[in-house]
């Protein structure tokens, strides 16, 4: 299986080709093409994921792709566990998302080519995970990066979703750039970009990893730069601060589109990646890069918890959990729990692909993403309800949900490695069951309120005109359950959110180990001897505790009403629209890069045409001038010369003329004169 | 059979049938022409066929005397740079013969200036003599003054004088450069032999005329590419240049000032551009920056192309002032060439990438809209659906997106530079964000959000618009994907170069 896993990513890219040419033909036969090739990509990525489960070693193919001079630049995939088991999860969630998405996106005048922009993006994302080298990674990466900007525009008329996907491509973008730079400084160190030859190098510590370069009087480490440049990356993929601000704005694609990025694709690439690279952080001195990301994920975690809070968009709030959940794998990641860090990664792609479908499914019934404008939904939709209550509990962390387990192994970690990381974690998690309390409180229980202002429909009369369909009636009584082929996928997922979980489950691995401490594990840890820190119950005791305070404070508030949300509101002050505005973040974006880089442009388009240009025209101007100096001079002096000549001959003839007299004898006697003269001088020469 | 020759002169020889046929059969004139730049193409290809992959040096050599007397000779022959380089020239003037069917004003003499400038271009990337080197460089630019003076737009006569006396100053100071080289050559053995000259450096050592001459070419080239600050004639240019006339400026005749930097400034004077690399890569720098962030401050789709242009060929510049730096360095050797590998890679994908681009805005131009206002457009996407998907690929390929040519040329150039230039390149690293962000805001007013409804009717591409396209688009995916066959030829002659720095 592992020799053919590069087929993996081609089925979808298939799916791609064919549904961009065929699409309009396939019409509502579209969606077979890009489930069956994610079908086929899913079974062989199983495959390869079981036969590493039972121990099958790493596989590796590699080819040149460019050559430099005596050096290749070199592509390839790699089947090791790491891969294989989120091979396994992109193909299982991302098919799931497939799936419901033909319920969702049924009679959308663009339905074909929804398909073949989502199996573009598995495609990428399957390409990412599979790379054996940062070339072919960052090759993948961008596939992802395009393809997050066409979903999240897929409603193109909507100027809010044209700037949505701007942002989310030219933040990313930011990271991207920095990550390249990081590339090329390993390039630079190794003369190499595979990670096998990188990793190795790093490991053994010879020359050139231990280089040092000297940035303005610091010394530091190159291998430090080069992991924290890489890390740049993530950093805008993942959605970490302060490169987080696309991530909630990445709402405005369809709802499964949100599910894919938040969940299976685009913002796990980025956890993935640091565990992929995960020698490069960790090899350096003192683990200060693995430090860095702890930090950024900590901050992030905590953060967004708390912007989470004050959203009222059932979709921002979700968006705005997504990059804390990511906040705690990078610092589960940087705390040195690197089984912990990629367990979350993989349990929060079951429970927030879920709770992101189920949302949609609430905004399919009630037309609004305003939690403010639902209330008592359970009732409505009872599959939705259900199925958003375990992706709840998965993600606030309650036993025996797969988020207790995984959420737990990073508090755990950061307990023994980092106090202060573990207090914030906790803080977060705290906050995360109350966030999420509030949500569910406002959209499910209650009464229902109805929309003040349903979502316009994305498209106008031509497009679906064009698409030979009728638009849609958009008639809001009162809120139905959504059909089979989209609640199937929520069951499915919602399974998965409890049991993906019990691979974390002490003694389910050797030695008392789980068996995903035992699957994902990083060799370096034992050579620098360091021991994962064993399950204890009074820490997951604690833990439960947090969230399950969490969820009674918010049952307080929001659901008694005992403590009304308004008296807090105007007990916090200023932080409620603090927190409302996201922190003034992206205001200040706005200003100083948007704003200022298109000042910049302006006056740098002024600056060519009146200075540059100015200049080039001025010489030619001068040249101008200077050839009608020239022609004055000609004129008056060259040409006056040639004149002068002329009038001096012309005056010695007129001077001369009276002796030209045309008369024969006149002639003949000066010529007799003459004759007589030279007559007498030779008579006197004698 | 001499195929370099064959290759050279077959334009030459269709502008002369076309001189024998009548103006009013415009039709025969177009496909006559069409026959010719396909064959040459074709022919183009021949070459590559007897092109012995793997062997360093110029390859297919042909020559014969000339002007003896002073050393003139003809002689032609290629190696990887001049050979893909060749190969692009003809595969863009072919479609740009395709694309110009609908021209209608003069059509004979249009034709047979595009068979003419055709022949120039080859005989710069062939000529092995300076002498016939600076014959064809100046026929380029011939051509290229009548077809932007006579089919150009409404200022098409300041953009042609412009373009005209500004080359040309260039290319003076070059033949000054080249006349230095040769009058330093020993008394009866001088000559013009390209390859012989470089052998011997005659100015190496001299100083101040060393300088004098690299300065001389430096010029020439430095316009012609255009580096930043001589770049102002590029956007005058290609405004007013007639659709297929921008589609060769920005996709070749920019391609002979690189092209000079490569095959003359780095193995000519190896000493003094290493010490100048410096400043060269700082213009460079500029370029990419400033390039990137003008054209997002453009309304006019032309001139927005245009100043990413100069954008683009400021990564080149500064791939080659990195291999310069590396004069002397041995440790650098690989880096070196990787970056020249990068710089030439760069070439062509700009060639292709700009190449479409152009085409692109005189699709909607020339026959839709007659408008090139980005702001004038929207929602185009639903309207011309097969429009859309080439433009916003080619654009997505000019902002380097892996996958697409370009990121192959600029991955090479960034890895190859920052060993040589970190700062520098980390600097220009910077452009990438900048380009993204025109290119993305320009695909967002044109084709996306509500469609204008002066535009609801527009008709989607045409057969022939599909030809003149696709084959582009289709080469900025095959080499995205699987760059290797085009490097493996293009690293012999960087490998070379970097062999010439030593």
């Amino acid at each position: 299986m592992a020799q053919l896993a590069w087929l993996v990513p081609l089925f979808p890219l298939a799916s791609y080709a064919v549904l961009a040419f065929r699409g309009r033909a396939l019409g509502e036969r579209a969606p077979y093409v890009a489930i069956g090739a994610m079908a086929l990509s899913a079974l062989l990525g199983w495959g390869a994921f079981l036969e590493q489960v039972a121990g099958a070693p790493p596989y590796v193919w590699r080819a040149v792709w460019a050559v430099g001079g005596e050096r290749t630049l070199t592509v390839g995939y790699t089947v090791d566990p790491l891969s294989s088991i989120t091979v396994a999860m992109i193909t299982l969630v991302g098919g799931l998302i497939f799936v419901y998405s033909v319920g969702y996106m049924r009679g959308d005048p663009y339905y074909a080519r929804f398909f073949a922009f989502l199996s573009l993006f598995c495609a990428g994302m399957l390409t990412m995970v599979l790379a054996n080298s940062f070339l072919l990674m960052l090759i993948g990466w961008e596939i992802i990066g395009l393809c997050s900007y066409l979903l999240i525009g897929f409603y193109f008329r909507r100027r809010s979703a044209n700037m949505a996907q701007m942002k989310a491509f030219l933040t990313t973008r930011v990271g991207d750039t920095l990550m390249l730079v990081g590339i090329m400084a390993l390039f630079w160190q190794f003369g190499t970009v595979d990670y096998h030859a990188i990793f190795e190098a790093v490991r053994e510590g010879g020359e050139s990893a231990s280089a040092v370069v000297r940035l303005g009087g610091w010394e530091v480490p190159l291998a430090t730069l080069s992991a924290l440049l890489v890390f740049g990356g993530p950093v805008g993929k993942s959605g970490q601060f302060p490169l987080h601000v696309w991530l909630p704005d990445a709402m405005e694609g369809p709802t499964p589109v949100s599910a894919l990025i938040h969940a299976a694709t685009m913002v796990a690439a980025g956890v993935y990646l640091v565990g992929r690279a995960y020698p490069l952080f960790f090899y350096t001195p003192h683990h200060e890069a693995l430090a860095v990301v702890a930090w950024v994920g900590t901050l992030t975690a905590l953060l967004a918890a708390l912007m989470a809070l004050a959203q009222d968009d059932i979709k921002r709030v979700l968006a705005y959990s997504t990059i804390s959940q990511l906040g705690f794998m990078m610092a589960g990641l940087g705390v040195l729990g690197y089984a912990a860090g990629l367990f979350h990664l993989l349990t929060h792609a079951f429970f927030k692909a879920l709770l992101f479908l189920a949302a949609g499914s609430v905004i399919h019934a009630v037309g609004t993403n305003n939690i403010k404008e639902m209330g008592g939904l359970r009732r409505f939709l009872p599959v939705t309800f259900w199925t958003f209550l375990a992706g709840f509990l998965a993600l606030a962390g309650v036993f025996p949900f797969a988020g207790f387990w995984s959420k737990d192994e990073i508090l755990l970690e950061a307990y023994h490695h980092a106090p202060a990381v573990y207090a914030l974690l906790s803080a977060t998690a705290f906050l995360t069951a109350l966030y999420m309390s509030r949500l569910v409180a406002y959209t499910f229980f209650g009464t229902y309120r109805g929309p003040a202002h349903p979502e316009p429909d994305p498209w106008t009369p031509e497009d679906y005109a064009r698409a030979g369909l009728h638009a849609p009636h958009h008639g809001h009584g009162t809120p139905h359950e959504s059909p089979r082929v989209m609640t199937g996928p929520l069951v499915a997922l919602a399974v998965g959110s409890l049991v993906v979980g019990f691979v974390g489950i002490p003694g389910t691995g050797p030695e008392g180990g789980s068996w995903i401490h035992h699957f994902l594990k990083f060799e370096g840890f034992k050579e620098a001897g360091i021991h994962a820190p064993s399950f204890s119950w009074p820490l997951a005791l604690r833990s439960l505790g947090v969230a399950l305070a969490g969820i009674a404070v918010a049952w307080l508030v929001y659901g008694l009403r005992a403590v009304p949300s308004e008296r807090i509101r105007a007990w916090v002050g200023p932080v409620y629209p603090f927190l409302r505005n996201r922190m003034y973040i992206d205001a200040l974006y706005g200003w100083v890069f948007v704003r200022g880089g298109l000042l910049l442009a302006a006056g740098l388009r002024w600056f060519d045409v009146h200075v540059v240009d100015g200049l080039v025209n001025l010489v030619g101007g001068v040249t101008v001038v200077t050839s009608r100096l020239h022609r004055l001079f000609d004129t008056y002096v060259v040409d006056g010369l040639v004149n002068l000549v002329g009038w001096v001959t012309r005056g010695l003839g007129l001077l001369l003329r009276p002796l030209q007299t045309g008369r024969a004898y006149n002639y003949i006697l000066v010529a007799a004169a003459g004759l007589g003269l030279i007559v007498l001088v030779s008579l006197w020469r004698l | 059979m001499p195929i370099l020759t064959l290759t050279l002169f077959l334009p030459l020889v269709g502008a002369l049938v076309l001189l024998f046929l009548p103006k009013e059969d415009a039709e025969r004139i177009r496909k006559v022409t069409f026959g010719f730049s396909l064959a040459t193409f074709l022919a183009s290809l021949g070459i590559l066929s007897r092109f012995e992959f793997g062997r360093p040096g110029m390859q297919l050599v042909e020559q014969a005397a000339w002007i003896p007397a002073v050393g003139i000779q003809y002689k032609v022959g290629v190696d990887g740079l001049s050979l893909v380089l060749a190969i692009l020239t003809t595969l863009l003037t072919a479609l740009s013969v395709l694309y110009s069917f609908r021209e209608n004003h003069r059509v004979k003499e249009y034709n047979l200036l595009f068979l003419l400038l055709a022949t120039g271009m080859l005989g710069v990337f062939f000529a092995l003599d300076f002498f016939l080197f600076y014959v064809f460089w100046e026929l380029t630019l011939v051509p290229m003054y009548f077809l932007i003076g006579i089919w150009g737009g409404p200022r098409r006569e300041y953009a042609a004088i412009k373009f005209f006396l500004y080359t040309l100053v260039g290319s003076l100071a070059m033949l000054l450069g080249i006349l230095l080289l040769y009058f330093h050559l020993p008394p009866g053995q001088r000559t013009f032999d390209v390859l012989e000259i470089i052998r011997q450096r005659p100015l190496a050592g001299t100083g101040l005329l060393a300088q004098l001459a690299f300065w001389g070419f430096f010029l020439s080239f430095a316009i012609k590419v255009p580096m930043w600050p001589f770049h102002t004639w590029l956007p005058d240019a290609h405004v007013e240049a007639p659709t297929a006339g921008s589609v060769i400026l920005a996709a070749i005749l920019l391609k002979l000032g690189t092209y000079g930097f490569v095959r003359f400034s780095l193995p000519l004077f190896p000493e003094v551009f290493q010490q100048h690399a410096p400043l060269v890569a700082t213009l460079a720098v500029i370029g990419v920056i400033y390039g990137a962030l003008v054209a997002m401050a453009q309304t006019d789709l032309k001139k927005l192309v245009a100043y990413s242009s100069v954008n683009h060929m400021g990564y080149v510049m500064l791939a080659v002032a990195a291999a310069a730096w590396a004069h002397g360095r041995p440790e650098l050797q690989q880096a070196a060439a990787t970056a020249l590998n990068g710089a030439t890679m760069e070439m062509l994908a700009h060639g292709i990438i700009t190449g479409a681009l152009f085409l692109v805005v005189g699709v909607i131009y020339d026959d839709r809209t007659h408008t090139r206002g980005v702001d004038d457009f929207g929602g185009l996407w639903a309207v011309l659906p097969k429009y859309g998907a080439v433009s916003i690929t080619a654009m997505f390929a000019s902002l380097g997106l892996p996958g697409l040519m370009g990121f192959v040329a600029e991955f090479l150039i960034f890895v190859g530079s920052f060993s040589i230039f970190p700062v520098f390149t980390a600097l220009a690293a910077l452009g990438i964000v900048i380009t993204a962000a025109f290119f993305l805001w320009t695909i967002q007013r044109i084709f996306l959000g509500p469609t204008n409804p002066r535009w609801a009717e527009l008709p989607d591409l045409d057969r022939r618009e599909m030809w003149t396209l696709v084959p582009l688009v289709v080469l900025m995916i095959i080499f995205g994907v699987y760059p290797k066959p085009l490097l493996d030829v293009i690293n012999l002659a960087s490998l070379d170069v970097v062999a010439m720095l030593r």
